[in-house]
């Protein structure tokens, strides 16, 4: 049997006195498109964070190509690995953020090429290439000059997405990418994200756009208060939730 | 009062009074650059040090910025010379106003990281960033867009607090004057005359760091 | 370096240095009143409509603003009476320190009634206030809650500026300080001693004035 590209065992994360993740278990194959729904507080985006290690957590295994992230087993005990492993891991996933989180002061170029040129440490010229190539991707190719400042919120997200696709990460995380925008700029982002989708990129999504998450994924999960409720194929989920919880949760949403 | 004769005076005196302006740019010039750098150190420190380090700085920059600058410049000076480190007078003041400059300059760099949203560096971080690349290429050059104002500002006051270093006999250009007040006793005229000069010492730096803002201002 | 501490010098005389202290603190309230004055009007031509108000108010800021507080302090004494105007010493000071305070609490006051929404005093007016009215019971007050913060760090640094009275020999602390220190030689102790009475002041004032702002705060 082949290593999932991602295998999570037992995840616990716990904020103080608070359980936040009470034991995940989930795996990903090569070109998984899954999402994570579930109200607010049942852990979807600490979940997404502990596999970028923007979280710490306490217990259980996360690992990708079977590389755990952030720690490795020494003599039977958990040791953090150093800071410079964990930035070259961090560098495996992509990760686009609820508000977006450009470098205010790069043009949407040098947004993409400051981790090709610094991590990946590619001549400045292809990573210009690369860039170009990404932001005419999101259909952004003539604002590679442009400040986010200058930017829209959809078209800042988009950047954000290029600037993470560009490293190209073997998994791609997505967190609630269209909560912080106006209602007509959410199709230009979930537009990008299909395009990737299809092109086979593996991707992890928290999102409340239920009808997205019906089309696009091959996976969707429930979770509900620091666990995995349900899982399984969007139709499955969503069309015949087995919990009166998950019922609910859908009560209303249209895909 | 004639003012034919202090015009008279001034231009006897002018080789004087540009050798002790450019002594109160020089103080100036050598208490900011060190200042700033210390400060920036401060600064960073206060705001990713362990708590051990941070008490202590914080002890540090709150007595400097407790004490007035005179009485720093007074410490210093008296201090150490019985402390064993011979220093000019010049050296002294211009070490206590470095001193003063860094406890202002630490404080404005810390709120000025302090106010960059989380966001930046977990975006930095989900890109592969180690910390000191993110500090170098995410952190500092938007801190440093933020601090500029304050810092032209802070760098205003140091030339204005120059004018104390006076009182410990640095003959830099408020003494200067008062030298040449002492011989002509035109006391009035001249220290109006000093006045305009450090307003224009001021302005100028003003204008420049203004100019300075706006080159290197993002554009939104 | 082998010194000997001998605080015994310094604690004789402390009853001198906190003397010096109580003057200073006097000196600063003194000022900070006349001040508040001063800067109100000034801040009120600052946003007149009447343009010789505005230009009067700008100068007057910008020209103290600009020109180093020791040089304020030695003009109203040394060049005053050249023009007829005798004052002693204390007066002298708290002149210069108040001239001075008001050009920065202007900016304090200009930016805090700005900040005003205009419909306070039309508000006002509208239930038949006059226009004096209006700005005594309406704005000022709401005004005033509003700038506390900026007034009292003010405050503290006009408290630690009152140690240039020591270069017209007013007898506050500083110059306290520095007759103990020239007469015993008990350089480290008199220097640890008067900072650290400054030092402590200041953050006293600090607390203090943070519990006042919060008492005066208009509930929300």
């Amino acid at each position: 049997m082949t290593e999932p590209l991602l295998r999570i065992e037992n995840l616990h994360k716990t904020f103080g006195k608070l359980e936040v993740l009470k034991g995940i278990d989930m795996t990903m194959e090569r070109g998984d498109v899954t999402s994570i729904i579930g109200s607010s507080g049942s852990g979807k985006t600490t979940l997404l964070r502990c596999i970028n290690l923007l979280e710490d957590y306490q217990d259980g295994v996360v690992a990708i190509d079977g590389d755990q992230i952030g720690y490795r087993t020494q003599n039977g005990r958990r040791v953090r690995r150093p800071e410079r492993q964990i930035a070259a891991q961090r560098a495996m996933t992509g990760m686009a953020f609820q508000h977006f989180n450009l470098f205010p002061h790069l043009t949407a170029s040098r947004n993409i090429m400051l981790g090709l040129v610094k991590v990946r440490k590619m001549p400045a010229a292809e990573a210009k290439e690369i860039a170009a190539h990404w932001l005419t991707r999101v259909g952004l190719g003539d604002r590679g000059d442009a400040y986010p400042g200058q930017l829209s919120g959809g078209q800042q997200q988009r950047v954000a997405i290029a600037r993470a696709v560009a490293m190209a990460p073997k998994l791609m995380l997505f967190d609630e990418v269209t909560s912080a925008l106006d209602p007509e700029l959410v199709n230009e982002v979930l537009n990008v994200i299909t395009d990737l989708a299809r092109d086979g990129m593996t991707m992890l999504l928290v999102t409340h756009e239920m009808k997205f998450a019906h089309d696009v994924s091959s996976k969707v999960v429930f979770m509900h208060q620091g666990r995995i409720a349900e899982a399984g194929p969007p139709a499955e989920v969503l069309r015949n939730p087995k919990s009166a919880r998950l019922a609910e949760f859908l009560k209303g949403a249209k895909f | 009062m004639d003012f034919a004769a202090f015009l008279d005076q001034a231009w006897a005196s002018r080789n004087l009074i540009l050798a002790g302006l450019g002594r109160t740019i020089l103080i100036s010039a050598i208490a900011i650059f060190f200042g700033t750098i210390l400060g920036v150190a401060i600064g960073v420190l206060l705001t990713y040090g362990n708590i051990v380090v941070r008490f202590v700085i914080r002890i540090y920059t709150d007595f400097l910025r407790g004490t007035p600058v005179f009485v720093l410049i007074l410490a210093c000076f008296y201090i150490l010379s019985v402390a064993g480190v011979d220093l000019t007078p010049f050296q002294a003041g211009t070490f206590a106003l470095a001193l003063f400059c860094s406890s202002h300059v630490g404080e404005i760099v810390r709120g000025a990281l302090k106010a960059i949203p989380v966001g930046q560096t977990e975006a930095a971080r989900s890109i592969g960033l180690t910390f000191p690349q993110i500090f170098r290429y995410v952190l500092m050059p938007q801190a440093m867009r933020q601090i500029l104002p304050t810092w032209v500002n802070t760098a205003t006051e140091i030339v204005k607090a120059s004018t104390l270093l006076s009182i410990i006999g640095v003959v830099e250009l408020l003494l200067t004057i008062q030298q040449i007040i002492s011989r002509t006793y035109m006391t009035l005229e001249f220290y109006f005359l000093a006045g305009i000069l450090y307003f224009i010492v001021d302005f100028a730096i003003e204008r420049a760091g203004r100019y300075f803002e706006r080159r290197v201002a993002i554009p939104d | 370096m082998d010194y000997n501490f001998n605080f015994a010098a310094v604690w004789r005389d402390f009853d001198l240095l906190l003397s010096g202290l109580a003057l200073g603190l006097a000196l600063a309230m003194v000022s900070i009143a006349i001040g508040c004055v001063i800067g109100l009007l000034a801040a009120f031509g600052m946003i007149s409509r009447r343009r010789l108000l505005r230009t009067v108010s700008s100068v007057y800021v910008t020209t103290i603003r600009n020109t180093p507080i020791l040089i304020i302090i030695l003009f109203t004494f040394f060049a005053l009476p050249q023009l007829g105007v005798r004052l002693g010493k204390i007066e002298s000071f708290v002149l210069s320190l108040s001239v001075y305070a008001g050009a920065y609490l202007t900016e304090v006051f200009r930016a805090g009634l700005v900040a005003l929404p205009p419909g306070l005093r039309e508000a006002g007016l509208s239930i038949g206030l006059t226009e004096f009215q209006a700005k005594r019971y309406v704005t000022i007050p709401v005004m005033w809650r509003n700038v506390l913060p900026s007034l009292s760090n003010n405050f503290i640094s006009l408290f630690k500026d009152t140690s240039l009275a020591a270069a017209i020999a007013v007898p506050e602390l500083t110059f306290y300080a520095r007759k103990i220190n020239v007469e015993t030689f008990r350089v480290i102790e008199t220097w640890m001693v008067a900072s650290l009475m400054y030092v402590i002041t200041c953050y006293v004032l600090a607390e203090i004035l943070r519990r006042v702002e919060h008492r005066l705060a208009i509930p929300r």
